[in-house]
């Protein structure tokens, strides 16, 4: 079965050690609330009652200062001005009112905290190690790493760690990387190419590289990961800004209504004295002002308020549990209005290299002659096609009509007569082949190379030939001829092997509402042939860098968003291009500082796992702020009728949870609303559940669990308290 | 019983049928389709001073506004010295014409005067009448603009083009057909005086001093016209104090169908006109089903809490008591007993029959109640201030929300204001920053929407809750209680929704200069609404302009199947919740000191 809530599961081309993946993600989760954690984090949330740093949370800065309000009507009535509400609920008001801006204070806090754990574990790759640094004399010296400046050159040998980021000048080194992506087995590291670069804090555990440094010390990656997830650089994304307006504004809406309220109060104790006939106003919880207070705390959106800042952190923080190093908020957000992804077929879409899996003979041969011939030429041949035509050939059945054939396990290289000569492949004949000791010449190659071949050796070609290549090609594959002298033999059918589960992640990528487009280096009909199979919406064959810019740039001007990930230095315009560009950790420093997230897996696949994080990360947003909202009218229900029990007590018939008493009602719905900020703070670093249903399925469910939900569950929440409280005597 | 029904059915039927012809045609004269005589196109091509961007749109539309203000002011200013003033009516209080300005101005029609005593002809026709044309018209135009936006056209249109195919294509037609079916049915047109006329009975209006019976002066004048526009444009200001309930306005049942009809016609018009213009029925149709939800619900709201409810102030009432917290007696508590009351030989089959004209049958009162304030219109048949107290909830809340079809132009545009908070809310709940129609919403335009969401709450609680508690309010109010503060309330409502019904029992008309006896706050109450009018009409016009402006200046965004669609059942919940909910949490605790506690306390109040 294909786990489909882990992207990159599937299996690449050193076979990802899935189990190790898992547990160490895990691990990773399970200390949400880990006690060390949770003492960081209510430090900080006292410390970030300061005014000046509270202003900061528009929603909470009111919460505080009407909490301030509050403690001083109190310490008025403790001094003796009269008050028509007994100390012990104004008391009671004042701690509630208060945990309620602490409660909001530490969910950022809890936030921030998890993402610094995060960060120091990543810092302790960070440490200061022994740089040899290559003088220009080609002298080596030894400095300490955090000296290293931007363009110097460092030798590192087997044993060491590599001192900063940098791209390799000389040598191939296979290097431990295990320290930032937990993957254990070695990667190769070599200069040039797309697969020079190299990250500060990895060993190299066999032979000697020079590196020259791309990022000083401070400034690599890591460290403005570091620095993101700490919080302290981050920046509030636009779509946070956008909702934080809103929710300033809502606030001003309930300041608005509640102000009002204490005219609207008086009117009614006004004419209620005349009714009366009593001498003095009757006072009602309507013109107290910690009870009005009370009510705006329980109608701004304190919920959302108090966990905006959480989310966004979280955000960046579930970013990084996937091993993906964003450069900014705003691309993770970004991520999550993606249209269309750029993904490179091998690799991705399908495993490694194309693999040999028919022999079609031609003429007097039969399969097990030809596969024999392709499985002579092929002896030498160490790459992924040439291995798999010999497999392909070991695991014929045997063919009776041409006698006995040794069995399976038999070792190709005993078949070679002694004497013979390997031809190897060279970009000018484009063939490799074998020459045997009695004469025979093998040839296997590209169709017009090996047909060329023939014709210079006067052989013929069968009639049929040029269809039997296009029928091959047409089905995605690739076509071998193998010949044997001027004769031909057949063709190899080489072919691109799907990854398991693809077609099922691209359909499940069509009902979030993305097109997929494969990006290969095949022929147009050839990658027809693999985008029809793998069920891709759109396929760039024969890609250069230039013509996936040119595709980035097409989609973008129709208004699209286009992620893209990419590895080589000729990837970097198109990751520069594309909105979200992930580039692979792998890859060249070139690439890195192109795209706006680095890959530190290098998976293929990933590209998904970053769509479903930014948009997780927005609907948290929008669920929690639906609900924030959503859970008034129930506060109304409570709060309304006690504030005018004294005075219209006819209202009553509006109290539908029956709760206990006026004051029992107040404290119920401050308290419900209090408590209900550190019981959201789990869905609001774990994200509400994303499910690839499409969006109307998706708005649906979401306005019943949280939009209906939100209108419900307090309703339930606020009798329950109101019913503690009595049970426990805590109210009068 | 069930007869009741039929009015209100009869009605929106129509009007729905009517309103897709009259909606196309809006779109084909607003878009400029229509070929006018030649010497009609010179005028409409003098006036075109160009493309314009949503800056200079706006820019427009104020500065015409501020001409229009000053001349309406100039008009009444002026009136003893103008022509057309057979009855020789004098200059009204400064106050009182600087409400009136701004109430015919921003068409609200809140009317702190009554027209046939204090207002001439001239006044009426080149004032009222005039004012009528063209602010409705003004609100079309807004809306017109705020369309073209939303496409993404690179102009906003031009103001004055658009005004003039507003005023001349749309209303002047419109009204025309309308003015010649009201006078069919009764309604008199005349630039005559007051008509002076003996008594049927000798002495019915008193006699002279010299002992001679005195003669009836009936009012007369060029009603057939106000009264046309009056309804079509949303604005509610009738010739006669009493509005729609004189019978010079609204003789018989049939003008009062006809007048109900043209209430709303326009209002639902201008969503097919949306539809059109956005090429977008679908979702046009989403908006007009949760408007004609939310109609329909405070119709029968009204009709079955006024029409199928009886008077509470005149039914037997049993003895209730309440125990109520009271810390300044000794036992903290304090026993509230209301006494039990006997009914009143009233026959009730009919309903609540106060304040209604019975011309126009039993239902015609709350279910007009309903279209006049779902609409910003204002006029009435039967008097607010004598529906059930539950009743009273359907005007209240109409103008509260302000979006139920709402007034000319203006109506639509709020409902786009609740349309991009609910868009925003549940656009993030499908995973993507939202966006409407194709269009991203983000940090510029949520700021301008909560703007103009803002203000309604505020210009409405704010001053309500002023004057409730001060003299200001509480020596104006006629009825004690709940309902005094219904009172209080309902102008405010009326005057930020630009609605202009009055719940009426309210001393809030000084009349004229000389008035030696004005309502005691009545420049109180004359400078509050006006102000409240004002930023009322215009910051929810100015914002969403400028929202459009930035809307169609973002590139658009290719609809994808993870795009929340705007035109689905789906979607139209979001909306209907999105106005419920908004509003709810708004105006709860008003609607519960007003009408809610009128109906749940003693009835009748204060014995």
């Amino acid at each position: 079965m294909v786990n489909t809530t882990v992207p990159g599961s599937s299996a690449g081309e050193i076979p990802t050690p899935e189990q190790l993946k898992l547990t160490r993600r895990a691990s990773r989760r399970s200390g949400l609330f880990a006690p060390e954690l949770m003492r960081a984090a209510f430090k900080q949330s006292l410390i970030m009652l300061r005014p000046d740093i509270q202003w900061k949370n528009p929603v909470m800065f009111v919460v505080e200062i009407g909490t301030i309000l509050s403690i001083v009507a109190t310490l008025a009535t403790m001094l003796g001005y009269q008050s028509q509400v007994r100390i012990t609920y104004l008391l009671a008001l004042d701690v509630w009112l208060f945990l309620t801006v602490l409660f909001a204070n530490f969910a950022t806090a809890l936030a921030e905290a998890r993402g610094k754990a995060q960060a120091d574990s990543l810092r302790k790759t960070r440490r200061e190690t022994l740089a040899h640094r290559l003088k220009d004399n080609g002298d080596v010296e030894e400095v300490g790493s955090s000296s290293l400046q931007k363009g110097d050159r460092v030798v590192v040998t087997a044993g060491q760690v590599i001192p900063g980021d940098g791209e390799i000048l000389e040598g191939v080194a296979s290097v431990d990387e295990s320290a930032i992506t937990g993957e254990s087995a070695p990667v190769i590291r070599e200069a040039g190419g797309d697969r020079s670069g190299v990250t500060g804090g990895t060993r190299v555990l066999s032979d000697r590289i020079v590196v020259r440094i791309t990022a000083g010390a401070g400034h690599s990656f890591l460290d403005r990961m570091i620095a993101l997830v700490e919080g302290a650089t981050r920046q509030r994304t636009p779509n946070e800004i956008a909702l934080s307006l809103v929710l300033s504004a809502f606030t001003l809406i309930f300041l608005i209504v509640t102000v009002a309220l204490w005219p609207m109060a008086r009117n009614a104790e006004l004419y209620m004295k005349d009714y009366l006939g009593t001498p003095r106003p009757v006072a009602s919880l309507g013109t107290d002002i910690p009870t009005l207070v009370a009510l705006l705390v329980c109608l701004i959106p304190t919920t959302i308020g108090a966990l905006l800042a959480a989310i966004g952190i979280a955000g960046m923080d579930r970013a990084l549990r996937a091993n993906i190093l964003a450069k900014s908020g705003k691309a993770v957000e970004v991520a999550g209005d993606i249209d269309t992804l750029l993904l490179d077929k091998t690799g991705t879409i399908t495993v490694g290299n194309r693999r040999a899996t028919q022999f079609i003979a031609v003429g007097d041969y039969t399969v097990l002659q030809l596969g024999e011939l392709a499985a002579l030429a092929s002896v030498a041949d160490q790459t992924p096609e040439g291995k798999s035509i010999v497999e392909l050939y070991l695991k014929q059945p045997p063919d009776n009509s041409s006698g006995p054939r040794s069995v399976s396990s038999v070792r190709l290289e005993t078949m070679v007569p002694p004497g013979s000569r390997f031809i190897e492949f060279t970009a000018q004949t484009r063939m490799s082949g074998i020459d045997l000791n009695d004469g025979r010449s093998i040839r296997k190659g590209a169709p017009d190379a090996v047909i060329k071949h023939i014709q210079q050796l006067q052989g013929t070609l069968p009639e049929r030939l040029a269809q039997q290549v296009e029928a091959v090609a047409s089905r995605g594959a690739t076509p071998l001829l193998v010949c044997e002298g001027n004769k031909l033999a057949g063709l190899v059918v080489l072919e691109d092997v799907l990854k398991p589960g693809m077609r099922e992640r691209f359909e499940r990528l069509r009902r979030m509402g993305l097109r997929t487009v494969m990006v290969t280096g095949d022929n147009p009909l050839t990658a027809k042939a693999i985008a029809e199979q793998a069920g891709v919406d759109d396929y760039i064959a024969q890609a250069t860098p230039e013509a996936k810019l040119a595709y980035i740039r097409k989609e973008q001007a129709a208004g699209k968003l286009v992620a893209m990930m990419g590895d080589g230095t000729n990837d970097a315009p198109a990751l520069a291009q594309a909105d979200v560009g992930v580039a692979m950790n792998s890859g060249t420093q070139a690439a890195k500082e192109a795209g706006n997230m680095v890959d530190l897996d290098s998976d293929p696949t990933k590209l998904i796992e970053v769509v479903e994080i930014g948009k997780q990360l927005l609907m948290t947003r929008g669920a929690l702020t639906t609900f924030s909202i959503a859970n008034d009218l129930a506060k109304y229900f409570a709060i309304v009728p006690a504030l005018f029990a004294a005075t219209l007590p006819w209202l009553k018939t509006f109290d539908v949870m029956n709760l206990h008493s006026a004051t029992s009602a107040i404290l119920s719905a401050v308290i419900f609303n209090a408590i209900i900020i550190p019981l959201l703070i789990p869905i609001a670093l774990k994200g509400v559940t994303y499910r690839p249903v499409g969006a109307d399925a998706l708005l649906r469910r979401n306005l019943l669990l949280w939009g209906l939900g939100g209108v419900i569950v307090p309703f339930v929440g606020i009798k329950l308290i109101d019913v503690a409280l009595v049970t426990l005597h805590l109210v009068s | 019983m069930w007869q009741i029904w039929i009015l209100p059915i009869l009605l929106m039927g129509t009007c729905v049928l009517l309103s897709i012809p009259v909606g196309l045609y809006l779109a084909w004269v607003m878009e400029g389709r229509y070929r006018a005589p030649r010497w009609v196109q010179r005028l409409e091509h003098w006036l075109n001073t160009g493309e314009q961007n949503w800056k200079q749109y706006s820019l427009a539309l104020l500065t015409f506004n501020v001409v229009i203000f000053l001349v309406g002011f100039a008009i009444l200013a002026l009136q003893p010295w103008l022509p057309l003033n057979p009855d020789g009516k004098k200059m009204l209080a400064p106050t009182t014409i600087f409400n009136t300005a701004c109430s015919f101005l921003t068409n609200t029609n809140l009317q702190h005067y009554a027209g046939e005593v204090h207002l001439s002809y001239f006044s009426q026709l080149f004032f009222i009448c005039w004012k009528q044309f063209v602010t409705p018209a003004i609100g079309l135009c807004a809306l017109v603009a705020i369309l073209r936006g939303l496409r993404g056209d690179p102009h906003m249109g031009n103001f004055y083009v658009d005004l003039w195919r507003g005023v001349v294509y749309v209303f002047l037609p419109l009204a025309f057909v309308v003015a010649i079916l009201l006078m069919v049915t009764g309604v008199p047109m005349t630039l005559e005086g007051n008509a002076t006329v003996p008594t049927l009975e000798p002495g019915a209006m008193g006699t002279t001093p010299e002992g001679s019976p005195v003669q009836q002066e009936i009012a007369r004048g060029p009603v057939a016209a106000i009264v046309a526009i009056k309804q079509l444009g949303t604005n509610g200001g009738g010739f006669f104090g009493t509005n729609s309930c004189h019978p010079y306005e609204n003789p018989n049942s049939w003008s009062s169908f006809l007048s109900c009809l043209c209430i709303i016609l326009i209002p639902m018009a201008s969503l097919v006109m949306f539809g059109k213009m956005l090429n977008n029925f679908k979702h046009a149709a989403v908006i007009f089903g949760v408007m004609f939800v939310l109609s329909a619900a405070t119709v029968i709201w009204a009709i079955y809490h006024d029409s199928l409810a009886p008077n509470p102030g005149l039914l037997a009432h049993a003895e209730r008591s309440y125990d109520i917290p009271d810390p300044t007696s000794a036992e903290q508590e304090r026993r509230l007993t209301l006494p039990a009351m006997a009914g009143l030989p009233v026959d009730q089959s009919l309903g609540n029959l106060e304040g209604k004209e019975l011309r126009f049958g039993t239902s015609a009162g709350p279910t007009w109640a309903a279209f006049t304030t779902n609409t910003s219109n204002g006029s009435v048949n039967a008097m607010h201030d004598s529906l059930n107290p539950l009743a009273g909830l359907t005007p209240l809340g109409g103008m509260w929300l302000n979006c139920i079809w709402g007034g000319v132009g203006v109506g639509l545009i709020n409902f786009l204001i609740y349309l991009v908070v609910g868009v925003f809310l549940a656009g993030l709940m499908v995973g993507r920053t939202p966006e409407y129609l194709g269009k991203k919403v983000e940090a510029r335009e949520m700021k301008l929407a909560m703007l103009a969401l803002l203000i309604h709450p505020l210009l409405i609680l704010g001053p309500a809750g002023v004057f409730a508690a001060s003299d200001w309010g509480l020596r104006s109010m006629n009825n004690p209680s709940a309902h005094g503060f219904s009172e209080v309330l309902y102008e405010f409502s009326s005057a930020s929704a630009n609605n202009g019904s009055g719940f009426e029992g309210l001393a809030d008309t000084y009349g004229f200069n000389a008035n030696e006896n004005p309502g005691p706050f009545a420049i109180q109450w004359d400078l509050a609404t006006g102000l409240v009018m004002l930023i009322g009409r215009f910051v929810p016009i100015i914002a969403p302009l400028a929202i459009a402006g930035s809307l169609a200046a973002k590139k658009p965004t290719p609809f994808t199947s993870g795009t929340m669609r705007t035109d689905t059942i789906t979607f139209g919940f979001v909306l209907l919740g999105t106005v419920l909910l908004v509003g709810a949490l708004l105006f709860l605790p008003a609607a519960v000191l007003g009408p809610l506690a009128e109906h749940f306390g003693p009835l009748p109040f204060g014995g």
